[in-house]
């Protein structure tokens, strides 16, 4: 750990030197290294960073807006993908029920997903740390106020939390519940449900990093305490975080599909992928697996992929797996 | 020690009582129960009367005061949906889902653990790579679509296995048991199997970076320094030593197994809390849902105590400081 | 029984000496989404409960096959004078616990039926009076003529005075029943089934009867109910035969099912009205951009969404033509007159126009309320006509959700939450006046307070409510069928509503079973028999 030190002070030695070493020093680094080695990982990195490109263009990629009621033709329900026999062009993947192209409405879907994903990987991310952070600096009755609470949280699963958050939202917001904010509730119940793996890990750490020399040595030459644990007592824990937010990533969109098939959900008018999932489940039997078979196949190769990178990332970072 | 076993069991309490305003104030929101219980065409006075006789319409800190005494003697009502005292239904129904968290669980650790050894051990063989697969498919599928695609094999195309409830069930006092008759062994295959993938997925994980952590320890170098056979080493010593944090974390998921048991259970409609719970919040069951998360997080919160003291009994070292989220 | 069962076996032993089984031999395993949530006949007053029931508990009359009400406990009846109905009971017929069926057990559930707490008292006018005549005849005393005052009575059956007064069930089990009751954990009727084990929401066992007084047209030994909510477990219990008859089987799943080696659709025509209404009554939507007015009070507009909703594009893609386009509030089986109402084409140029005309030539924003988990395929009926309307540029919204956060914004109780719904009807009477009285009275009516009930958009005009009036004490059918339709032309000149179609009943049965579906979607398995295994 004694290289937190000497990165302190590489940071403070002005950028002119840094900047230019910059690229040069991700290339020659032992993680990029590690990523070169492995082909798992760099094909993972790949499908994710498709994933990822698809969602941002979805507009330009996608034949119809699966979310405008107006441009869903019922007359063009429940076709099957253009290789079969009953193919119609312009659509892919088939359609669903409503005539909406499946494969517009996977890469609306992912963008959804994504969104709600990173959201609420994002704001549990910063409540944990947050939390984490202040815990295990002072210590003492906060730290036991808030590891409480985490307990608390902990005997909620994220699914419960969920449903309990919207049962408030819907009253709370009654008709106002559309599309947009009932996305907004969704992040807000991932993010409350996940936000304890991050507070536990930055408190152990920081426990860890708060008896060592150079914390005491900043406290010795007076720096406030956020400043302290903010800058240099959290990007020492950065790794492990990278790690939880990744795998949280992928879990929090699996939440999400899973909320959609308890019916709490986005709504089918503005589906995600898990709501595009519960809507083909029903036409399983039907041999219309299309529907559902596509989505379901977007979703697994997301988060295999970010489950893949969350791997690697782990190992990579833990030097004792080397 | 005992000082900091009782700073626990307040906090265990604490923690109930809060869960009791959480649980308390969610059903504040969760819709009228009346609608569910009466037909479309019921009158505005008879449901006035209803509500009145719910006590619906007492102010919010009257309806928790009451709630609050009840729960603590194990009250929490009839349910608005069957009549019968809520706990006799959780009673009732507590049998299924223990039986099949427990089995979900059973095939967790024994899967997990093995197919961890294995790729642990030998980590570059094919199979090491399927079973690295296979996990990653667990948890890359929701458990819904698992569960259907289960149905749609075992049960329409092939016809093995029953695509819902628990079988025949035999009664052993008031306990129910699935684990004596073929057909209750047979329903129990594919909800436990769809219920353990995820914590399968876990523990494979863990003893497989367990496993490659010891294996890297100066005692296991000994060890072979000291010509122990590559068996006696694995098993006797790696996989001994893997195992403690092992059920450790099994034991710390079985809470949340019971609760992710909502799932598995809806869609296998196996007869547990967790299906009473969906059902509960479909027709807003509000005494259903309120005792459900009670018991879930009294499951837990029991669960962490115990952990938390045998955790002091073994290493007081490890009292509070030890991250355990996994 | 076993008498007249040896009797008929005797008389057909030659021809069916090798096909004659043991009677009553069957198991039959029957799986609905729903629960049967209490054996108290008088606590819900809800279809499939009184369908479960029906097989344990029997009324005076009864509905038979075809819906045509037949003689039951009763064996017939008249009415001296229009306010006395006289009823002449059934001899011999037996309790399942021994107790015999006498006018007194009557008299009882008449009582108990209105008595605070049960759930169905509209099954009886507060005031009349139910008269012992002898023990077995009964009168009823009616304060004014009301010629459909048994329509609803085949689910009005009739308990055990003894068994209540000895189990302390006289009281009906309130639906908010705080302590549990006797009757709603047993069960004593005069039923072709017993109940052998009920455990609420996981499985009932119901016994053959074996002295009943009616030779049973069933074989079975007993019937297995088991809850499947889940639709693809409950099609896939069918398919593995692991069930005999499913209810409902989802419309997609049909043809898979026809499929199957296993098991078939039955399907028909249900009662059920499926459609659509607005706020008619308010200044203002609740949920629209529109302000200051209320474009839904404008018979163009109203008018105009009519015209846009293509029915039969619903039918065909939605409802995979499983449904019976509309022109009524009322399924045709319940009206004889139905077919001289047809349903105006959709006509989206005429729809344009008529939007234009009232002053919405780019339409305005509303927001609808819908059921997700209530009637077939109903969020997809109402994204379907989310689609429809963005067409003549009218912007829906979609809330659409569970039942239970459903009906609690748009009932009364929720203060009719709602500028534009969906909503699905079967007249519990079996009959137009219901739906003139419910869903097309005036609300607020100082004489009446439960006239428009479930009349969620407020349409109110007089007229109609006289009509509706006439109806009720009209005692001809013909007069009264003509004074419906003069109700029923008035509602569609305002476009008072959207009558969408009558939904299709589908139940999954079993290639070894044989059994009748009635249009009321009463799932009655007394009509049922099972092959030999």
């Amino acid at each position: 750990m004694s290289d937190a030190v000497v990165q302190h002070k590489v940071e403070q030695r002005g950028p002119r030197e840094a900047r230019p070493s910059w690229l040069k020093r991700a290339l020659d680094s032992d993680l990029f290294y590690s990523f070169r080695r492995s082909r798992i990982t760099m094909i993972a990195a790949a499908v994710t960073l498709l994933f990822f490109l698809v969602a941002i263009f979805a507009s330009w990629l996608a034949v119809q807006n699966p979310f405008d009621p107006a441009q869903l033709q019922l007359m063009n329900s429940r076709i099957a993908p253009l290789w079969t026999a009953d193919g119609q062009s312009p659509f892919l993947l088939g359609t669903d029920e409503q005539g909406r192209d499946v494969f517009s409405a996977i890469l609306y879907g992912l963008r959804i997903s994504l969104v709600v994903g990173i959201l609420g990987v994002l704001f549990s991310g910063a409540l944990g740390i947050l939390l984490g952070l202040t815990a295990g600096y002072f210590g003492g009755a906060v730290d036991g106020l808030i590891m409480r609470v985490a307990d608390v949280q902990l005997s909620f699963p994220a699914i419960l939390i969920a449903l309990l958050i919207n049962g408030i939202a819907k009253s709370a917001l009654g008709n106002k519940l559309d599309e947009m904010s009932m996305l907004g509730v969704l992040v807000l119940a991932i993010g409350l449900s996940f936000w304890v793996q991050y507070a536990r890990t930055v408190r152990g750490s920081v426990m860890v990093e708060k008896n060592k020399d150079y914390v005491a040595a900043a406290q010795l030459i007076g720096l406030p305490a956020p400043v302290i644990m903010l800058r240099h007592v959290l990007p020492n824990t950065m790794g492990p975080i990278l790690v939880i937010a990744t795998i949280n990533l992928a879990l929090a969109i699996i939440t999400e599909a899973t909320l959609s098939f308890l019916g709490s959900g986005m709504p089918e008018t503005m589906p995600s992928l898990g709501t595009l999932i519960r809507i083909g489940n029903n036409y399983l039997f039907a041999g219309e697996w299309w529907i559902v078979a596509f989505p379901g196949f977007a979703l697994a190769a997301l988060i295999l992929s970010i489950n893949l990178l969350g791997d690697w990332l782990r190992d990579a970072l833990n030097p004792k797996l080397r | 020690m005992l000082a900091f076993t009782l700073r626990r069991a307040i906090q265990a309490i604490g923690v109930m009582i809060a869960v009791g305003i959480i649980a308390f104030s969610m059903f504040r929101f969760a819709g009228d129960p009346v609608n569910q219980m009466v037909s479309l065409d019921t009158s505005g006075a008879e449901r006035a009367a209803i509500r009145q006789s719910l006590g619906l319409d007492d102010p919010v800190i009257v309806q928790f005061g009451r709630y609050v005494g009840n729960a603590a003697q194990f009250k929490f009502g009839i349910s608005y949906q069957f009549r019968l005292p809520v706990t006799d239904l959780l009673m009732e129904r507590m049998p299924a889902t223990l039986e099949l968290a427990i089995c979900a669980t059973i095939f967790a650790m024994v899967c997990g653990i093995l197919m961890g050894v294995y790729s642990a051990l030998r980590r570059d063989t094919w199979l090491a790579h399927a079973f690295q697969a296979i996990s990653l498919i667990g948890i890359s599928l929701p458990t819904f679509l698992i569960g259907i695609l289960l149905i749609y094999l075992f049960s329409v195309t092939l016809g093995w296995l029953p695509s819902f409830g628990r079988g025949e069930v035999v009664h052993i006092g008031w306990w129910t048991t699935g684990l004596l008759t073929l057909s209750g062994l047979k329903a129990l295959i594919m909800p436990s199997i769809t219920l353990g993938l995820f914590q399968m997925t876990l523990i494979m994980r863990l003893v497989r970076a367990e496993m490659l952590e010891v294996m890297r320890t100066d005692y296991i170098r000994f060890a072979r320094a000291r010509g122990l056979t590559t068996r006696a080493i694995h098993f006797g010593h790696a996989l001994r030593n893997t195992l403690v944090p092992v059920i450790t974390v099994a034991g710390l998921q079985f809470g949340s197994v019971i609760a992710f048991a909502i799932i598995t259970e809806t869609v296998f409609q196996w007869p547990g809390m967790g299906l009473l719970f969906v059902q509960a919040v479909q027709n807003v069951d509000i005494p259903i849902m309120a005792a459900y998360l009670m018991m879930v997080s009294l499951i837990f919160v029991t669960i962490n105590l115990v952990v938390d003291i045998l955790y002091t009994i073994v290493d007081p070292r490890l009292r509070s400081t030890v991250s355990r989220a996994h | 029984m076993s008498v007249g069962r040896s009797l008929f076996a005797a008389t057909l032993a030659g021809m069916l000496a090798l096909t004659v089984t043991p009677a009553s031999s069957q198991t039959l395993r029957y799986a609905n989404q729903g629960e049967l949530k209490s054996l108290d006949p008088y606590t819900l007053n809800e279809s499939t409960t009184h369908a479960h029931l029906g097989h344990v508990y029997e009324g005076l009359i009864e509905r038979d096959k075809d819906l045509k009400i037949i003689p039951a406990l009763a064996e017939s009846w008249e009415t001296p004078e229009p306010t006395r109905w006289r009823f002449h009971l059934r001899k011999g017929v037996k309790f399942h616990n021994g107790d015999p069926f006498t006018a007194d057990d009557v008299v009882f559930s008449a009582e108990r039926v209105r008595a605070q707490g049960s759930n169905l008292q509209n099954r009886l006018p507060a005031d009349a009076k139910v008269i012992k005549v002898d023990d077995y005849t009964v009168d009823f005393v009616l304060s004014s003529p009301n010629p459909i005052l048994i329509g609803q009575w085949d689910v009005w059956y009739i308990m055990d005075k003894k068994w209540a007064e000895a189990n302390n069930a006289v009281a009906p089990t309130p639906v908010a029943a705080t302590t549990p009751s006797y009757a709603s954990l047993h069960a004593n009727g005069t039923g072709p089934f017993m109940i052998d084990s009920h455990q609420p929401g996981v499985k009932t066992v119901f016994k053959a009867n074996p002295n009943y007084w009616k030779k049973p047209e069933h074989n079975l030994k007993e019937i297995v109910f088991t809850p499947i909510a889940s639709d693809a477990t409950r099609v896939a219990a069918l398919l593995s035969g692991e069930v005999d008859v499913i209810e409902p089987v989802p419309i997609q799943d049909i043809q898979r099912v026809n499929a199957s080696p296993n098991a078939t659709v039955l399907s028909g025509p249900e009662l059920r009205t499926i459609f659509i209404g607005m706020d008619e009554s308010r200044d203002e939507l609740l949920y629209s951009n529109v302000k200051g007015k209320n474009p839904f009070k404008d018979v163009r507009v109203r008018e105009a969404v009519y015209k846009a909703i293509d029915v039969d594009l619903i039918k065909n893609r939605v409802m995979r033509g499983l449904s019976t386009p509309s022109a009524l509030m009322i399924a045709p089986e319940l009206y004889p007159l139905s077919k001289e109402f047809t349903r105006p084409k959709s006509d989206l140029e005429g729809a344009k126009k008529l939007l234009t005309e009232a002053g919405y030539p780019d339409g305005f924003e509303v927001t609808m309320d819908c059921p997700n988990d209530r009637y077939v395929n109903d969020a997809a009926i109402c994204q379907a006509v989310v689609g429809m309307l963005a067409r003549i540029g009218v912007k829906v919204n979609l809330l659409a959700q569970p039942k239970a956060q459903y009906f609690a914004k748009v009932l009364k109780p929720g203060g009719f939450k709602t500028s534009f719904f969906l909503l699905g009807w079967t007249p519990a009477t079996m009959d137009s006046q219901n739906v003139l009285h419910d869903i097309m009275g005036c609300r607020d009516d100082p004489k009446d307070p439960n006239r428009g009930e479930a009349n969620l958009g407020g349409y109110c005009n007089k007229q109609l409510d006289e009509l509706t009036d006439k109806v009720l004490v009209e005692a001809d059918p013909a007069k009264r069928d003509l004074l419906i339709k003069q109700a029923f032309d008035i509602a569609i000149k305002d476009y008072a509503y959207i009558p969408l179609h009558q939904q299709a009943l589908a139940w999954g049965v079993s290639k070894k079973v044989k059994l009748v579906q009635r249009a009321d979607n009463q799932v009655l398995l007394y009509w049922a028999t099972k092959q030999e295994e």
